[in-house]
């Protein structure tokens, strides 16, 4: 079975800065896989580019095996996404706006949908609100609402629980993970929270000015680089990448 | 080209009127400004110069036209500003929403916000001061498609300098119509203008629709040929105004202005 993303040789320039420079990597089906790296790493780039908001200097983006250059809207109505700085019109109600993102990703049975994920997050009491009346953490509910509403293949989550308290965080990641792990979806997540990445990402990469750092099963990766845990090795990663790389 | 998506964005200026009742404000309450100011002026002109000729019908016609295809580019570009005030194009633009659909849904917004703000202007004109624009007879229908793809075309450009400038291209948009208004000759002939206005004038559609308006009003000549000419003028400004959009699309995903947005950029 193909990815449900390949990307190839990604790069991106703005005249002399390179913000992604040329990094290969893969996401399976049923597989969550963690983009993790400090800020400025070029994982938002790599994410807005999957995204066809941002166009690649060079390389190939390639979505549940259709690529992705000039099949922008197949692609496109194949994944979806939620990030903390893409929050959806405050003055539109919970409902309003998942029946018209429903409508743009041509959700089937859309009624019924959006009662579905009203239900998984728990928005059935916040229908009827503004988005903009919501708490920090109930937008990102609705925005995680949104973002699974077509059922993506590829499912791009930007620091998705980063307004989440601990109880609620944890219900959005079992959510997530049984979404990943249910049907035929692949996930590329973001977080600085690496309990939370060791916790739910099958496969991590670490990103460093642009360029992918190291791969593997988080479990394992810290021990194989002689590091305690997966944040000793998120600070290296930020802090002295170098000597990862002479690893 | 997928209509569900493009009523999708339709649907999305719906809730948004329907759920606050204020922002009709913007379309009936400049349209009854014009309406009363002029009507009063007309009528304080007319009592100046006697019964020889009658304004009222010819400026106030004007003034009912012009604010039609204000409304037209309105109804495009207010609906595109409200996806900038709330952070949304990033949401859309990620999206299989293309170009052409966004667009589209736009102008379907524009369609119900035009045509309520032309019934309401001259139904308050006839009521007020009598006039009635249907005095135009089927001469009134190209007027209004010509005003109205002219009013599209300024919408989509007006779309065009958000994805390229943010936020801050919101006071670029808003004097358009008025800074273009002087050229059309919407309330005297062209002809009263410099040689260099006049120049401009004649490659801006809406003033073709003035000039047969006012010959109509006034027993003049009306020339059909000069109406096709608004009418290819208007068709030609509203393709410009598409590709403007479609290579700013491009230009704003190659240098992240999109995923940039809230950053205006320069």
């Amino acid at each position: 079975m193909t990815n449900v993303l390949d990307v190839r040789d990604l790069r991106k320039t703005y005249g002399d800065t390179t913000a992604v420079d040329g990094i290969s990597f893969a996401v399976g089906r049923n597989e969550i896989v963690g983009l993790l790296g400090p800020n400025g790493a070029g994982k938002t780039t790599t994410i807005n580019m999957v995204l066809q908001i941002l166009e690649p200097t060079s390389g190939l983006i390639t979505i549940d095996g259709i690529s992705a250059q000039g099949n922008r809207s197949t692609v496109l109505s194949r994944t979806n996404f939620a990030a903390v700085y893409a929050e959806l019109p405050g003055n539109l109600t919970v409902r309003q706006n998942l029946r018209i993102f429903g409508l743009i990703y041509n959700v089937s049975s859309l009624s019924h949908r959006i009662e579905e994920v009203l239900d998984m997050f728990d928005l059935q009491k916040f229908g009827h609100t503004r988005c903009g009346l919501l708490s920090s953490g109930e937008q990102t509910r609705v925005a995680l609402a949104k973002a699974i509403l077509n059922k993506p293949k590829l499912l791009l989550l930007d620091e998705p629980t980063a307004s989440l308290d601990p109880s609620s965080a944890s219900i959005i990641r079992e959510h997530i993970q049984s979404f990943a792990h249910g049907g035929e979806s692949g996930v590329l997540w973001t977080s600085h929270n690496m309990h939370e990445v060791e916790d739910v990402c099958d496969r991590v990469l670490f990103l460093s000015h642009g360029k992918i750092l190291l791969e593997g099963d988080p479990k394992i990766l810290p021990a194989a680089h002689g590091k305690k845990d997966l944040e000793e090795l998120f600070i290296t990663v930020a802090r002295e990448p170098l000597s990862l790389e002479n690893d | 080209m997928n209509f569900k998506r493009a009523y999708a964005v339709y649907l999305r200026y719906l809730f948004i009127m329907r759920g606050n009742p204020q922002r009709f404000f913007n379309i009936f309450v400049w349209a009854i400004m014009d309406i009363v100011l002029w009507g009063f002026i007309t009528k304080y002109f007319n009592a100046l110069g006697g019964p020889a000729f009658n304004l009222v019908t010819t400026l106030m016609g004007a003034v009912i036209l012009w604010a039609f295809l204000v409304r037209a580019q309105q109804g495009v570009s207010t609906p595109a500003l409200e996806d900038t005030w709330t952070h949304n194009h990033i949401n859309y633009f990620a999206s299989p929403l293309s170009v052409g659909e966004y667009t589209l849904g736009l102008v379907f917004s524009s369609v119900i916000t035009s045509l309520i703000g032309l019934v309401f202007v001259a139904v308050l004109a006839g009521l007020l001061f009598g006039v009635n624009v249907l005095i135009l007879g089927f001469s009134l229908l190209p007027f209004l498609l010509i005003l109205f793809l002219f009013g599209i075309a300024l919408g989509i450009m007006a779309i065009a300098l958000i994805l390229r400038f943010g936020p801050s291209a919101e006071w670029i948009i808003w004097p358009i119509p008025a800074l273009i208004e002087p050229f059309c000759g919407v309330l005297y002939p062209v002809s009263v203008l410099p040689g260099w206005m006049q120049a401009i004038s004649k490659v801006l559609p809406p003033t073709y629709v003035f000039a047969g308006m006012r010959a109509l009003l006034t027993g003049g000549q009306f020339s059909v040929q000069e109406l096709v000419a608004g009418f290819v003028l208007s068709i030609a400004f509203l393709l410009l105004a598409y590709v403007l959009f479609e290579y700013i699309f491009r230009y704003a995903v190659r240098y992240g202005l999109i995923a940039r947005f809230g950053a205006e950029g320069s």
